[in-house]
């Protein structure tokens, strides 16, 4: 095995390509997922924003949900921002209906949660375990709506008067509601591949 | 749960700015935006993979059939659509029509299409979209058109086509048209780059961030006659990021079964198996139109 860890990013729909640089920028050898012999090929999976509807559907007709709800138990490290979260989460609130998450981090996820586009927003953020603040740019970003007691919270944001988990971590996966692909911040990608970075 | 201490709620938020309205676009990409009528065929839409609804009261080819003066859709419809489902809604206003622009703004629709679909409102100016909070996405032929509706706020660009014809030939001659353009740009000296600000009529710092880039500072879009699953693998591999398809899916034999095929051959576009896989057996397509036996050209309109 070479030096680089092998990290796919899902690629059946969705902002695959700055999770790619970023990744490439982190010196990893990155391969886009679509089915399922390319998923087995990779040490950790990248779960990019998109539109959760669609990417749960896909990747049902693509094979690829039972090999990664697999991998995932297996402790494959993945990240998954925005899209990515409520994937990788288990209840959706406010979903499709019977739409849920592969359940390989104990959340519920509510899509939308700040309203509709004109609500998105970008701002500084602080993360535990990132030095210095993040900036996070959130697109009709879902929040944390419940987690479980195995869920480390690492970051929160304010809606109504509440402060909702926006970055969450169990074992060796991490979850954002926002995208550090967009503004090309690599910390939390580092984090989640920390087990395959040494 | 745990929950670590010290972690501020976000600092100061910033809403509306290029890079989130951009933002939606870039998560937009590899999917199918599908024009609908009613809320029953945006839940076909959305049931099928769509990742996002363009809401309107004609579809193309019904308004090219009907003729007359085509609107901004009543606000009871794009609201009833945007009650039915979960993704993101569009709605079209008027070329240069701004308050159409800020009627869809208040119904916060998620993207407004400054459309030549619809009749245009003023022949010289488009809307200012940088005095809104709600992205748009604009038709272009051409990069001068797409770099001019760039300079005024367009955060996504999709390529005309010819809307409601069923007919692929003019998406294509529009993405190859601004993709071999950005191609030729890349390679041209600096002094060249000015030659083509004063051709492409665009201005000189997005022509440079072109040739820079290698592609638009916004996502690329395909749109206008795309009716088969063949037909959106074609425009992906020419360049194209994501696709709209308008008449082309609910005035096909088997709206929901066509819808998912365009889905999955988006998702897979390079995979020929599967394109021909999902192929099979969806039934009639739109019937289509020949460019040359049209009265209008909507891709004509928009300046």
């Amino acid at each position: 095995m070479s030096g680089a860890p092998r990290v796919g990013v899902l690629a059946l729909q969705g902002d695959v390509r700055e999770h790619a640089a970023v990744l490439d920028g982190l010196g990893a050898e990155v391969v886009p997922v679509r089915r399922p012999d390319q998923l087995a090929a990779v040490d950790a999976l990248v779960l990019p924003g998109g539109e959760s509807t669609t990417l749960t559907l896909l990747l049902a007709s693509s094979g690829l949900a039972g090999p990664l709800a697999e991998r995932l138990a297996g402790g494959m490290p993945a990240l998954g921002t925005c899209a990515g979260m409520i994937l990788l989460g288990g209840e959706v609130v406010d979903g499709r209906p019977g739409q849920r998450g592969l359940g390989a981090i104990d959340v519920a996820v509510r899509r939308n949660a700040f309203g509709r586009q004109i609500a998105s927003f970008e701002a500084d953020l602080q993360v535990t375990g990132v030095d210095g603040p993040m900036h996070a740019v959130f697109i009709r970003a879902p929040v944390v709506e419940k987690a479980g007691d195995l869920v480390e919270v690492l970051a929160t944001v304010r809606l109504g008067d509440e402060d909702r988990p926006v970055v969450c971590r169990q074992g060796n996966v991490v979850v954002a509601s926002f995208h550090p692909e967009l503004s090309g911040d690599g910390r939390l990608h580092a984090l989640a591949l920390a087990p395959l970075l040494g | 749960m745990s929950t670590a201490t010290g972690t501020p709620s976000g600092g100061e938020r910033a809403t509306g700015t290029a890079r989130v309205k951009r933002g939606l676009a870039e998560m937009l990409r590899g999917g199918v935006i599908m024009d609908v009528v009613t809320p029953e065929q945006a839940r076909v839409a959305e049931e099928a993979g769509a990742v996002a609804v363009m809401a309107l009261e004609r579809v193309p080819a019904d308004i090219r059939r009907d003729g007359g003066v085509a609107r901004m859709s009543d606000p009871a419809l794009v609201a009833a659509i945007q009650e039915a489902v979960t993704i993101p809604v569009m709605a079209k206003a008027r070329i240069g029509h701004f308050a159409e622009a800020q009627v869809l703004q208040a119904l916060k629709v998620d993207y407004v299409d400054e459309s030549e679909v619809l009749t245009p409102a003023d022949e010289e100016h488009h809307i200012d979209k940088w005095a809104f909070q709600v992205p748009f996405v604009c038709g272009a032929t051409n990069l001068g058109e797409a770099l001019r509706r760039i300079s005024e706020g367009a955060a996504m660009i999709r390529s005309k086509g010819e809307a409601g014809t069923g007919n692929v030939v003019e998406a294509v001659r529009h993405l190859r048209s601004i993709l071999g353009d950005i191609r030729k740009l890349t390679v041209a000296d600096p002094a060249e780059r000015y030659a083509w600000a004063k051709r492409l009529q665009a201005p000189i710092e997005l022509v440079e961030e072109v040739a820079t880039r290698g592609e638009l500072p916004v996502p690329l879009f395909c749109a206008g006659g795309l009716a088969t699953p063949a037909d959106a693998a074609l425009v992906l591999q020419l360049g194209a990021q994501a696709v709209f398809v308008g008449s082309g899916i609910f005035k096909s034999a088997d709206p929901a079964r066509r819808a998912r095929a365009i889905v999955e051959a988006t998702a897979h576009f390079a995979d020929a198996e599967l394109v021909a896989k999902v192929s099979y057996n969806l039934g009639e397509p739109m019937v289509g139109a020949e460019i040359g036996t049209l009265e209008v050209k909507l891709a004509e309109r928009g300046w």
